[in-house]
């Protein structure tokens, strides 16, 4: 392509009325397209050096956004094709392998989850070494511990939903831990303690393994909950605090740096 | 012959103390570890070990079980990264020692550059690899589907995702109060309250070790040791009856191994007193309550006479104390894995009267 070209296509009415200014290869131009474009001024006009070097962030909490997009994009097309009851749960999943030629849909899904699980360990592993934590980024700090607890709890969430041996035997051995939570679970220390007269106030029909799955084992009240919070419950929160993550990356200062 | 050797030595007892002995060594020498011959070496080495390990059929069942492919992703990268941060460390530690500052603070790397180009097409480019990867990964692996979920039928290792197998691995040696309750909490809080306890200004916004032993010590112990290496024994060698199996032993499930765990209130009255265990609960587990006291508060003031004073001074009170209170807390889980496997120790308290185990 010629420059001339380039040019040409810069001076439509079209490209004007997308971008505003003309392709970003001088100084008022570059600081144009990061400010002005919704998606990508979450970035600074400008950052230091440091902060773009793969050494340094390894880009691990970038491609979890990334692959938390992904995530979203391929969740949504199986939410197509998925029913989330015992009836038709197992067979829809069996559908997607059998009657989709070269479908990878289900495979980049769980797969990219696994992914998701592993770079958010290691973003926090790099945040760590790199003693990023350290004031002012606290605040920050602590909702990304938030994000990595919602990143399991999405995973763990998803991973009933396939309802097959796999799925229910690990949720159940996931939610008995629910039933010992002192004082609030039935076989927790204290709950025995909590009776009145005969009444027993904590039992295996009201304690919360009893909220988390709606039953009292993993039955199909529990594969409804675990689709919900999967699919609109924890997505939502966690889209939120990335918003709250990415804006306080911003306003303590962007990437650490040595002082 | 050496394959037997490594299933004798994979179990827990071993391995911990063999995985905590070299976790001592390899920070002791970062002179050596923080170098680019070691990490090579470190990757050849993995990656022979490793193929060999695959060559042998029993291995290879037990890694190709679903949902065991990201754990091996997973390590490849926590090597990779642990030592990578800790060559970074060690370089800038170097740099820090002749009187340099650290390679993230050079003149050069303080200068600003634009976004676009330098930072929007390094994550293109990080995003274009990632999507790569995953689309193979899918086109080579299948996602795991077994038969359809039937509540009657458990199958046998139950095991919860390979995330939380480290405090299923846990419940060996705690109840499901403290495993999967009281210290997955601790674990929160406790990495929420990092920024607040290390007050240390240093190693702020560069890779370094020296300058951060402390932190950075602890926070690789509770990783590494702790968490991940808990995954591993709970996936890899972990099967029917979450019994102890080697890499490369068959997971026969008429293996029994006998387990005559006992309270520390029946060692005390049975095997010491002779008395038989008495009526009271408070009374029969007054040796466990003051263990567990002791150990809470006992040790306070030695660590206070050893380390305190300037600590205290320099911390203050509240992030002096819960950082005591947050390291015994890790260290409950080793220390109750050794009474385990030395003198057979079920529970320092048991009080099944409430379901309080300890």
């Amino acid at each position: 392509m010629s420059e001339g070209f380039a040019k040409k296509v810069a001076n439509t009415q079209v490209w004007k009325a997308i971008f505003r200014h003309g392709p970003p290869n001088n100084a008022r131009n570059r600081a144009a397209v990061v400010a002005g474009n919704v998606f990508l001024h979450l970035h600074p006009i400008k950052l230091k050096k440091s902060g773009v070097q793969l050494g340094y962030t390894w880009c691990m909490g970038g491609l979890t956004f990334f692959v938390f997009l992904a995530l979203t994009v391929t969740g949504v097309l199986l939410m197509f094709y998925y029913r989330p009851t015992a009836e038709y749960a197992f067979t829809d999943i069996i559908g997607l392998r059998e009657h989709v030629p070269l479908g990878i849909m289900r495979e980049l899904h769980r797969w990219g989850a696994h992914l998701m699980v592993i770079t958010v360990w290691i973003h926090m592993f790099r945040v760590f070494m790199t003693g990023s934590y350290k004031p002012p980024r606290e605040f920050n700090w602590g909702v990304g511990v938030v994000l990595l607890i919602l990143t399991m709890l999405l995973s763990f969430t998803g991973y009933l939903l396939p309802w097959d041996q796999l799925a229910i035997w690990a949720i159940t051995v996931g939610s008995n831990m629910a039933k010992a939570t002192p004082f609030a679970g039935h076989g927790g220390p204290g709950a025995a303690l909590a009776k009145i007269g005969d009444f027993v106030m904590v039992s295996d029909k009201n304690d919360v393994r009893f909220q988390l799955l709606g039953g009292r084992f993993v039955g199909e009240a529990a594969l409804l909950r675990f689709y919900i919070l999967h699919c609109v419950f924890i997505p939502l929160v966690v889209a939120v605090l990335i918003a709250v993550h990415f804006w306080r990356v911003r306003k303590d200062g962007g990437i650490s740096a040595p002082l | 012959m050496i394959k037997e050797a490594i299933n004798y030595l994979s179990d827990p007892l071993y391995s911990f103390t063999g995985l905590m002995i070299l976790f001592y060594l390899s920070l002791k020498r970062i002179d050596i570890v923080g170098t680019k011959k070691f990490g090579i070496g470190l990757l050849v080495f993995t990656l022979v070990t490793f193929g060999w390990m695959v060559a042998d059929p029993i291995f290879f069942s037990i890694i190709s079980l679903p949902d065991n492919i990201p754990i091996i992703i997973l390590n490849a990268l926590v090597f990779w990264s642990t030592w990578f941060a800790l060559y970074k460390g060690h370089q800038n530690d170097l740099r820090i020692e002749a009187g340099g500052s650290p390679l993230e603070g050079t003149p050069e790397n303080r200068e600003k550059v634009w976004a676009w180009p330098n930072l929007v097409y390094t994550e293109l480019f990080c995003g274009i690899i990632c999507t790569v990867f995953l689309i193979v990964w899918a086109i080579f692996f299948k996602a795991p589907l077994e038969e359809p979920a039937n509540p009657t039928w458990a199958p046998n290792p139950a095991k919860a995702p390979w995330y939380f197998l480290g405090l299923q691995e846990m419940l060996v040696y705690f109840d499901p109060w403290m495993a999967g309750v009281v210290l997955p909490g601790i674990i929160i809080v406790g990495l929420i309250a990092i920024p607040f306890i290390d007050i240390n200004p240093k190693g702020n916004g560069y890779f370094t070790f020296k300058e951060r032993k402390f932190a950075i010590t602890s926070f690789l112990f509770g990783w590494l040791i702790l968490w991940v290496y808990l995954i591993q024994v709970g996936t890899f060698l972990r099967g029917p009856n979450w019994t102890f199996y080697g890499p490369f032993e068959f997971w026969d499930f008429h293996k029994v191994v006998a387990e005559n765990n006992i309270n520390l209130s029946e060692i005390f009255w049975i095997k010491l007193f002779n008395t038989g265990l008495p009526k009271n609960i408070f009374v029969r587990e007054i040796f466990g309550i003051i263990a567990t006291l002791a150990y809470l508060v006992g040790f306070i003031p030695l660590i206070n006479k050893k380390w305190g004073k300037s600590y205290l001074e320099r911390m203050g009170t509240i992030r002096y104390y819960l950082m005591i209170f947050l390291v015994l807390s890790m260290m409950s889980l080793p220390i109750k894995m050794y009474l385990r496997w030395f003198i057979n120790l079920k529970y320092i308290i048991a009080m099944p009267e409430f379901e309080f185990n300890l």
